[in-house]
């Protein structure tokens, strides 16, 4: 025992000498208690964290390789990577939880490995992916557990861990939760307390496995919030987030782990690409930036290998082209999964800052029309918002139709301005249709348009989005043969519109990493009869389709 | 937010209720004594000491002649108050070192129950589960039915070794590497209780006379109770929970799970080894001198989890003092009820349907 608090003593001493300043969050009146060791350990100067050549095995199973990394004070790191990419360990050993073979972690300058856990404790807080919490502590006491490395034993606690637990709870909102026994609050509530406890801690750096990983939308981001603002008032942070969506949206910099290893380092967009993804998930995924957040965010799509195999845009030497009708999120996503697949593609008319304009030029931008492989780039056809369609924007649009092997009407919208559109569209025997809203709350532009469209719907083939590509390479083949009746040969394509309701539940052909539809409220800024009482999430219903239908 | 006086109110309150369950114990038997007469001859028993003077003294160990000082105190009585001598005699030397004992015992095992169960984080857990108790029985058991293979004579002390080394030999096992995961611990002490159950079956069953001492002895009784007895268990229980009290907050800490611990600035296995030493050492000490008293360790800790928290801080007194409590109240049961049994039946026969009443009624199902 005696040895220990001599450790102790020698601890708080090294901390008081690195001790540089107060944050902002110091209470005024606490100066005159830095005289006393353990209000001297308080710093919340963020700390820096260097990971130099970590390496650590499970027996015979290599977990971290070689891992090197220097996070600035003051920053909000995001760990990315697949599932036993080693995000869980890399923390663990930052932490000072495991010891790893080689290597060193020093936190503000401290060898993590190296001082005692109480030592290490005053710099780095935790918060576990899940903490067992099967007693029933009030949740404040749970909170005053994160005192305890501030503690000395037999002292009751000091004003000062009374403020600091009573602070955390207030900052996490769970002050009214306090009474509270902690196996009796929600999940949500408990992370919250959980990173109360963590902020009770008052530590330089602040580490978090899966902060998000078992809460709802609405926690996760609150959660994110939370870190974000603690980050903001001087800690620095390191967080293990398997959302993409969420490491873009709140981290400074993303660390991308794959194997065991540092593949990438660097602000989300250059992190988060294609490529990368490719490499470190072996996924196929588009990234475009969310027009919410203005964030990326990351759509994984079904396998373009296993695409090809059933016939797919890249089993011949040439792809097929497509061009994409169509405007807003119904029509950036036939364009991502049609170019994922290793279609050409073509897109437009567009106006700039459409959802559909948007991942276009993201492809593009991913992919430089001078490489050959995987070659993603969209062709777009831009036009100016609310103005009538230019003879050149017309030409340009005709050409593309007409080099087209087939051509997909996605959700195309019916104005005024470019009902041209449908002029060319006389020449496509058997479009490709994908719609989520009924025609009436597109069109804009009289009977005339509609009778026009529906000319061509009842020439083409209806598909829902997650069947998108089973319809396009039906109709590739149908067209090959020309007289082959795609509407009841393949079983893949959605003949019936009237049972669109399904395409929804269907939809989970597709998986994407993001929250579904987050791009919703915004697509539709060029279209401006529209926008107002569209809503994609809707299906079409039979109800509905009738009445358009009249 | 910990309120200190909560515990020190609890405290004081299963204190006074501890000496009136003793007043009233000694005033039950053979020869009813009212408790006030007790109370006075308890008082007549308190000796101070007034002086200490040093003689010197020798002790053998292996053959070698060890010198040592012996300190010898002078005492005085503080109380004359009048009592009957017969009743004096009574509960100075027959009824008071016995329900001592069984204070002291209650006392021990109900704290080492408390930190058991809290370091293993499992309601299952009784203050010999990594086989304290069969050891001490195998030691106590050796010593009664082949003497001459014991190299100390008394059964106390052969129990008390054969503890420890039990205790030791599990968290030998059990470490691997500087760690010793609680779930191994736990699986190493039922295996060597299981092998210490069998050897202890083979010497009962080659016991021949000494069979009905050695199976009385396993059921626990704290029958012949001596002053000595308690000299020796009492100082190590509150010297043994004296410290483990100093630990209380890992003890709440180390329930958060050993990872979340070592962040929060536990040395981890350093505390484990000391909780687990200590609560062994107390444990062996109670049961070297009573024998295998069950459920206490087990129960008197659940019941006060439902009535105080799971807060170690006030968890682990208020546990010893009712444990003390309990088990002189149950004694009380075992030696002046119509037959004289041991306490071990005793405590599992009042334990079990009072902790199953609060099973139903509260719904125990965790810490």
């Amino acid at each position: 025992m005696s040895n220990h608090t001599d450790r102790d003593q020698t601890d708080a001493d090294q901390s008081s000498r690195d001790q540089v300043g107060w944050g902002d969050t110091e209470p005024a009146g606490a100066h005159e208690e830095t005289a006393h060791h353990e209000e001297a350990t308080r710093h919340l100067e963020p700390a820096p964290i260097t990971v130099t050549d970590l390496s650590l095995s499970f027996g015979d199973l290599r977990v971290l390789e070689d891992a090197s990394l220097s996070i600035e004070p003051g920053e909000f790191v995001g760990f990315v990577g697949p599932n036993g990419a080693g995000k869980t360990t890399l923390l663990r050993a930052i932490s000072g939880a495991i010891t790893p073979d080689s290597g060193t972690v020093t936190i503000d300058d401290t060898d993590v490995h190296a001082v005692s856990s109480r030592a290490s404790s005053r710099l780095v807080a935790v918060v576990p992916q899940d903490t067992s919490l099967s007693f029933s502590f009030p949740v404040r006491d749970v909170v005053e557990m994160g005192r305890h490395p501030h503690r000395s034993r037999f002292a009751a606690p000091t004003h000062e861990d009374r403020d600091a637990v009573e602070r955390a709870l207030e900052r996490t909102r769970t002050t009214e939760l306090a009474e509270r026994p902690i196996d009796e609050v929600s999940g949500g509530q408990r992370q919250r307390v959980v990173l109360a406890r963590a902020i009770a801690q008052e530590t330089p750096a602040l580490l978090l496995d899966e902060p998000t990983a078992s809460l709802d939308v609405n926690h996760q981001i609150e959660t994110l919030e939370l870190v974000r603002e603690l980050v903001d008032s001087g800690r620095t942070a390191v967080a293990a987030i398997h959302d993409l969506d969420l490491a873009a949206r709140y981290c400074d910099r993303l660390v991308l782990l794959a194997d065991g290893a540092v593949h990438d380092v660097g602000t989300p967009d250059e992190v988060l690409t294609a490529d990368a993804l490719a490499e470190a998930f072996d996924a196929n995924a588009t990234v475009t930036t969310n027009p919410v957040t203005g964030t990326e965010t990351v759509t994984a799509l079904p396998d373009a290998a296993a695409v090809s195999d059933t016939g797919g845009g890249q089993s011949g030497d040439s792809a097929a082209r497509i061009h994409v009708l169509g405007t807003g999120t119904t029509a950036a996503s036939a364009v991502a999964r049609l170019a994922t697949a290793g279609y050409e593609v073509s897109v437009g008319p567009v106006t700039p800052g459409d959802a559909a304009a948007e991942t276009a030029a993201r492809l593009s931008e991913e992919s430089p029309p001078e490489s050959d492989d995987s070659n993603r780039a969209v062709e777009t056809v831009t036009v100016e918002p609310f103005a009538p369609l230019s003879a050149d924007d017309r030409a340009e649009l005709e050409s593309h139709i007409r080099q087209a092997d087939s051509t997909v009407f996605a959700d195309l919208t019916l104005t005024a301005g470019n009902q041209l559109v449908l002029d060319p569209l006389e020449s496509v025997e058997q479009p490709i249709l994908v719609e989520t809203t009924p025609l009436a709350e597109r069109n804009g532009a009289g009977a005339a348009a509609r009778e026009r469209y529906e000319a061509c719907r009842e020439r083409g083939v209806e598909v829902g989005l997650a069947d998108l590509l089973d319809g396009v390479e039906g109709v590739l083949s149908g067209s090959g043969v020309g007289t082959v009746e795609v509407n009841s040969s393949s079983p893949a394509v959605e003949v019936d519109g009237a049972d669109g309701a399904d395409r929804a539940d269907r939809a989970d052909g597709v998986d994407r990493l993001n929250g579904a539809d987050k791009a919703d409220e915004a697509d539709g800024a060029d279209e401006a009869n529209e926008a107002d009482d569209r809503d994609d999430a809707v299906p079409e219903s039979p109800m509905s389709r009738d009445a358009s239908d009249d | 937010m910990y309120q200190p006086g909560r515990t020190a109110s609890w405290s004081a309150g299963l204190l006074v209720l501890l000496v009136a369950v003793v007043l009233v114990s000694a005033a039950l038997g053979p020869v009813r004594i009212d408790p006030v007469t007790v109370a006075m001859a308890a008082l007549n028993a308190v000796v101070v000491p007034i002086g200490v003077s040093v003689t010197s003294s020798s002790v053998t160990v292996l053959g070698i002649a060890i010198p040592v000082l012996v300190p010898a105190f002078e005492y005085t009585t503080v109380f004359a108050f009048d009592v009957d001598g017969s009743h004096q005699l009574i509960v100075e030397t027959i009824r008071m070192p016995r329900i001592a004992l069984a204070a002291t015992v209650g006392f021990s095992l109900a704290a080492a129950g408390t930190v058991m169960q809290g370091f293993f984080r499992n309601p299952l857990a009784d203050p010999s589960i990594i086989g304290v108790s069969s050891g001490a029985a195998a030691g106590a058991v050796a010593a009664i039915a082949f003497p001459m293979l014991v190299p100390f004579g008394s059964i106390h002390l052969s129990a008390f070794v054969g503890a420890l080394v039990t205790a030791f030999l599990v968290y030998a096992i059990a470490t691997e590497g500087g760690r010793t995961p609680v779930a191994t611990l736990l699986l190493a002490g039922v295996a060597i209780q299981a092998f210490l159950g069998a050897l202890i079956s083979y010497m009962l069953v080659h016991s021949g006379d000494d069979l009905r001492q050695a199976v009385v002895w396993m059921m626990g009784h704290l029958n012949n109770t001596t002053w000595s007895d308690v000299g020796f268990a009492l100082p190590v229980a509150l010297l043994g929970v004296g410290v483990l009290g100093a630990y209380v907050r890992e003890l709440n800490v180390l329930l958060l799970g050993e990872e979340d611990a070592h962040h929060l600035g536990v040395d981890v296995e350093r505390t484990k080894i000391l909780l687990l030493a200590l609560a062994s050492i107390v444990t062996a000490a109670g049961v070297a001198v009573a024998g295998v008293i069950g459920f206490v360790g087990l129960v008197v800790p659940h019941i006060m989890r439902l009535i105080v928290g799971p807060d170690h801080r006030i968890l682990l007194l208020t546990s010893a003092l009712a444990g003390a409590s309990f088990l002189v109240a149950t004694d009380t049961i075992a030696r002046a009820g119509p037959a004289e049994v041991p306490v071990g039946i005793v405590t599992a026969f009042v334990g079990v349907p009072f902790f199953l009443f609060l099973l139903v009624r509260r719904e125990v199902h965790s810490l």
